[in-house]
């Protein structure tokens, strides 16, 4: 599926991980089993079985529609808002050295997101297709203003946290601005759903508006990856080895915007998935990032489809918000991150 | 394959740390770069390695102004390691070499033999094949330097510049990993430029000592010529006597000051 297909965009791994296409292989097979099983579940089951006839385009059958018209494209998007949000992730970790770095934590998700709300309101007649270009733009402008306001010969995890917090607040307080003007309530609740990030009701369309974006990112990241491995080494360093350090981290910063940016703008800022694939990534297959960023962008699609599912069957038939579930089980995430890192300086 | 510095102008925004340097790096040799803390040492060796821009004056690398190369170019005649170098949580040996063939890759075609066959001889010159796969953070500190001189070694260049390697490492370390260097520099013939600290080290391996004080060359030239106890007052401010050193015959610093002598201790067993 999806997942078999993005591996091959990957360059063969750095050497001396030779764990690797194991955790590739696994990954991808645990994705593909939790694709094929969301789909099936839901107010109408349909068997594992099913659903795969189903997609193979067999017809006949049992709730074929179901799992085509109604689940397909709102999984897909889901995928790659989660595959965004984690190769998001690795490029701002690697980028800044800290393993705190991730979208939605830096304020990029919030910047896109206002960006977002911002021409949705105002310009409600813009096609979908253009909104990723517009949170683009608003990611990029607040990972300029963070990566401004907290370089310092680098960057430490609570200058960051600290100057993404105050981005993120302002952010969101743009977005209510904007939101406290619309007269019609129904309209201003999608919103403040989309706020907490959510990809009910996502279909082709918004799929058509993200996947082109992330086809033409992930393989520009997938190149930069070794640039990433030098940057790892400290800047004297890589400049040594022959990286440009500037230019590549310039260039890193604009691709890790407008991954973030194209997820954000069909799913709203989604918490957590962008801090924890990285980091559950770098446990499986080490830190260089070639195999790094193949993994992270895996886990992060199965994740995100995970937490949609539940997200779809917990309170059915209440919809809540991605973004809440991946909350709850992220927030203790980066608390444990903090906590570790108390004891462990580094 | 030359380097030369000319009328270098360094600083860091401030006040220049080094104003109107001259300095030709003799092919084929070890230079050694000795001073006090904040002589500039550290300075002119990041300027060598392009790694600091000059406010003005030229270093030239095979007569051209390093400046005006490329990243790439230079690093691919020219490998510098910093001071104290941190490699990230889990990275193995064998990956952190293989990052000297950055500047040999392109964008596409990447790993190739020749990256191999580099990667392979740099791990044997410093004897860390054995440590290929251990994460780098789990080795002994002495490990961890030839690992860290390996990467260098895999960038293939005749001329490498390294900022104090000997620091933080023990006494066994250090004879070990400056042994390794002058027999890069023997065997291999490559030119050699580094910092050290400890002014008996580099009259034991320098071919070519330059002393500097503030910012400016005091003393240049083989190490019996210019270690004379005027010249380590000027440079480091003490009062030493030079004896023979026993083993190479050549010039050894003793401090010629203390109050520890033997005479004001007559408990000591």
């Amino acid at each position: 599926m999806i997942s078999g297909v993005r591996i091959r965009l990957f360059p063969a791994p750095a050497p001396g991980t030779a764990r690797t296409p194991l955790v590739l292989i696994t990954t991808s097979l645990v994705g593909l089993a939790a694709f094929v099983v969301t789909l099936g579940l839901g107010e109408v089951t349909v068997t594992p079985v099913d659903v795969v006839r189903a997609l193979i385009g067999q017809t006949g059958a049992d709730g074929a529609f179901v799992v085509t018209e109604l689940r397909l494209p709102r999984a897909l998007v889901a995928c790659c808002v989660g595959a965004g949000l984690a190769a998001a992730g690795v490029v701002l970790q690697g980028l800044t050295r800290n393993a705190l770095a991730a979208p939605e934590l830096l304020g990029v998700s919030a910047g896109a997101y206002a960006a977002a709300i911002f021409v949705i309101v105002l310009l409600p007649d813009l096609p979908i297709s253009v909104l990723p270009a517009c949170a683009f733009a608003g990611a990029l402008a607040a990972s300029a203003v963070v990566y401004g306001l907290s370089w310092r010969r680098g960057t430490s995890g609570s200058r960051l946290l600290l100057v993404g917090i105050a981005v993120t607040t302002v952010g969101y307080a743009v977005v209510l601005g904007v939101v406290s003007t619309i007269d019609e309530l129904i309209h201003a609740s999608q919103l403040v759903t989309f706020m907490a990030g959510s990809v009910y009701g996502r279909g082709w369309p918004e799929l058509g508006a993200v996947a082109p974006w992330l086809a033409v990112l992930l393989p520009l990241v997938a190149l930069s990856t070794r640039d990433l491995d030098a940057l790892a080494l400290g800047d004297p360093v890589a400049r040594g080895l022959g990286v440009r350090v500037e230019a590549a981290r310039l260039r890193l910063l604009v691709l890790a915007a407008a991954l973030a940016g194209c997820a954000v703008a069909v799913a709203g800022p989604v918490g957590f998935v962008g801090l924890m694939s990285p980091h559950i990534a770098r446990r499986l297959v080490g830190g260089a990032h070639g195999p790094l960023l193949a993994t992270s962008v895996l886990l992060g699609a199965t994740i995100m489809l995970i937490a949609d599912a539940l997200a779809r069957l917990a309170f059915a038939p209440v919809d809540v918000p991605v973004g809440v579930v991946t909350a709850i089980v992220g927030a203790p995430y980066l608390l444990w991150l903090l906590v570790r890192g108390r004891t462990n300086p580094e | 394959m030359t380097l030369d510095a000319h009328d270098l102008v360094l600083g860091y925004g401030g006040a220049p740390v080094i104003e109107g340097l001259n300095l030709q790096i003799t092919h084929g040799q070890i230079t050694v770069l000795v001073g006090a803390n904040a002589s500039g040492k550290s300075t002119l060796l990041r300027a060598l390695g392009r790694l600091l821009r000059p406010q003005a004056g030229d270093v030239l690398l095979d007569g051209k102004a390093i400046a005006s190369l490329s990243t790439r170019e230079v690093a691919r005649r020219l490998a510098i390691l910093p001071q104290g170098p941190v490699a990230p949580e889990a990275l193995t040996v064998r990956q952190l070499v293989a990052q000297g063939r950055y500047a040999h890759q392109r964008l596409l075609r990447r790993w190739s033999a020749d990256d191999e066959a580099s990667l392979a001889s740099a791990l044997e010159a410093t004897g860390t094949s054995d440590l290929a796969s251990r994460p780098v953070d789990e080795l002994s500190g002495g490990q961890r330097q030839r690992a860290w001189i390996a990467m260098a070694l895999a960038q293939q260049t005749d001329l490498l510049l390294l900022d104090e390697p000997t620091t933080y490492l023990d006494l066994a370390h250090q004879v070990a990993i400056l042994e390794l260097i002058a027999q890069l520099n023997a065997r291999d013939g490559r030119t050699i430029v580094m910092v050290l600290h400890d002014l008996n080290q580099a009259a034991r391996y320098a071919d070519h000592i330059v002393a500097l004080r503030q910012g400016a060359i005091v003393a240049a030239g083989p190490p019996p010529q210019i270690i004379t106890e005027a010249m380590v007052r000027t440079v480091f401010d003490v009062d030493v006597r030079i004896i023979e050193d026993p083993v190479t015959a050549g010039p050894l610093c003793v401090p010629a000051t203390t109050l520890r002598t033997p005479a004001l201790q007559p408990h000591r067993p």
